[in-house]
């Protein structure tokens, strides 16, 4: 077996790694919005209606990355916006109709990918494949992320307004549906970017556990941000370095690597910990 | 100044910020003001004038639209008909000069932020989305703190606060937004009664220095000595005035006794 060293000169181990890095950086960083909105549910949902996105994308375009990034946000769309559209048209609130919105899409994405002749095995989209990352999909993922951090820093003020009162943002003058929309807009993006890492199952853990973890350590928002990215780029990094000797799935053990850092936060930390005598205070 | 003098009674407004002249009365006043739930009524035909330097309790049994008129208020819900006029002009709603303070129950008391992040967050009418937080900002906070007793605290995450603690820090947070106009939903529930106390005092100094306050009430024991005038309201208004004319027991039954002829 090579050393990680000789594996490193590879130029798709090096594409593999520069991925983890931004994937892992971004999807951190957003993760901070969702921990702080109380969206999680509402990620994985999306991010499960992604698949039959991809399949009636390559079905109709054939398989290319432009081709799956939009049958992507399409299908994150007509799930988001049906399940409003649906509660408000009938008596069933919006998770319900989510609920059912999002499996139906998802068994349909399911028949239609094992139906159909790709190249990509249906597994990929699943449960990612960050080894077969091309130039372009890494430019493509560092363009979302920079969009992403970009856009939840310059919107920081009236963000963190939105998030704290929701419902009495206004008051204060935040544009409450712009931003909305601007947030959802980057959280799909995200998600999509990450796909290719850690599969449309996965991704919610990225996009969830990072902030999550360092929520449990720190009173300050901001640092919820910062903190999530790094921690979200360094778990996948070293996920990355630890499922080559293992032989395990780079996906998974980004998550797994992630899910560990988060128990020892839960159990450790100062303030917030399980441990801690501080904690409860309510 | 000169101006201002010639009006004996009026009380100046702290303004930190700067910039705004006050030489007279701040009205507020409500017209013909009705607010709508899709089909249901919430509010009808609600009418009152009152001006910067005094407080009001609204009064009304459960579901009689407390919530809704300090709501709309504040430009949060959409009228369905009538005006609110603010220094005689259409009140718009991220008005710098109207903060609303939400009840405890709606508070993410856990969000990550502390008593100072909180009372910042009343710069942002000023300071919109990118201007610079100067020292004149953190000057006004520091300001906004030190009146509400804060100073000390000011590091705590919000949750590891009492009641009235909490309570002051989102008052800290309307004076650091240059609020005239507080809108308070249920200030007292679920303080203590040092605490109450202690924020009744607060809201005699604030009326003091030329605030309005308007606050949802539901204790009637303790709306007489704590309050200039009252609103007693069951969706429609049952009575406007000041307390010792309007607080009177047939006002308050009529507010909250045709329950009971309803349910018979």
């Amino acid at each position: 077996m090579p050393t990680i060293t000789d594996f490193l000169a590879e130029p798709i181990a090096r594409r593999a790694l520069l991925a983890c890095l931004m994937i892992g950086f971004a999807n951190g960083f957003v993760s901070a919005f969702v921990v702080l909105r109380k969206d999680a549910l509402k990620i994985g949902t999306i991010s499960h209606s992604l698949l039959p996105g991809l399949a009636v994308a390559v079905l109709i375009a054939g398989l290319s990355q432009w081709s799956a990034l939009t049958g992507a946000v399409f299908a994150a769309l007509i799930v988001g916006l049906g399940s409003i559209f649906l509660s408000r048209t009938s008596r069933l609130d919006q998770d319900t109709s989510m609920g059912v919105l999002y499996t139906t899409a998802f068994a349909a994405g399911l028949l239609i990918l094992k139906n159909l002749d790709v190249r990509q095995k249906l597994d990929e989209w699943l449960f990612g494949s960050i080894i077969g990352m091309a130039d372009s999909d890494l430019w493509i993922a560092f363009g979302i992320s920079a969009i992403a951090v970009i856009t939840l820093t310059a919107l920081q003020r009236p963000l963190l307004i939105y998030l704290f009162e929701p419902n009495i943002a206004a008051s204060l003058g935040v544009p409450v549906r712009l931003l909305n929309y601007t947030t959802f807009a980057v959280t799909i993006l995200v998600l999509v970017s990450s796909l290719q890492a850690v599969g449309c199952i996965l991704s919610v853990g990225l996009m969830v556990a990072p902030a999550a973890t360092i929520y449990l350590l720190t009173d300050n928002a901001r640092a919820l941000f910062w903190g999530g990215g790094i921690l979200g780029a360094l778990g996948s990094v070293t996920a990355f370095f630890l499922s080559y000797p293992l032989g395990w799935s780079v996906s998974a053990t980004i998550i797994i690597v992630l899910g560990a850092f988060f128990l020892i936060a839960y159990t450790f930390s100062p303030k917030y910990g399980l441990f801690s005598r501080r904690r409860g205070v309510a | 100044m000169s101006m201002a003098a010639a009006h004996d009674k009026t009380k100046e407004h702290v303004c930190w910020g700067g910039g705004c002249e006050h030489t007279h009365h701040h009205r507020l006043e409500v017209v013909g003001l009705s607010v709508r739930y899709q089909e249901v009524l919430a509010l009808e035909k609600i009418n009152f004038a009152t001006e910067c330097g005094r407080s009001m309790a609204l009064i009304g049994p459960n579901g009689a639209g407390k919530s809704t008129l300090l709501k709309s208020l504040a430009g949060l819900i959409p009228s369905g008909g009538g005006k609110i006029l603010w220094r005689g002009r259409p009140l718009t709603r991220s008005s710098h000069e109207i903060a609303y303070l939400p009840q405890r129950g709606d508070i993410d008391w856990n969000f990550p932020i502390t008593v100072r992040g909180l009372v910042e967050m009343g710069r942002y009418p000023n300071l919109g989305w990118w201007r610079q937080y100067s020292r004149h900002d953190a000057e006004i906070v520091e300001r906004a703190l030190a009146s509400m007793d804060l100073g000390a605290l000011q590091n705590r995450q919000i949750s590891a606060l009492s009641g009235g603690q909490q309570q002051r820090a989102f008052i800290a947070r309307a004076l650091a937004q240059e609020a005239h106009v507080l809108l308070l939903d249920e200030p007292f529930t679920g303080l203590d009664k040092p605490a109450q106390e202690n924020l009744a005092r607060l809201f005699k100094e604030l009326a003091v220095e030329g605030r309005l306050l308007i606050a949802s009430h539901h204790d009637l024991q303790t709306v007489e000595g704590n309050f200039d005038d009252v609103i007693l309201i069951r969706r429609h208004q049952v009575a406007f005035g000041p307390v010792s004319g309007a607080f009177t027991p047939a006002n308050i039954a009529a507010a909250y006794n045709s329950e009971l002829r309803a349910a018979n």
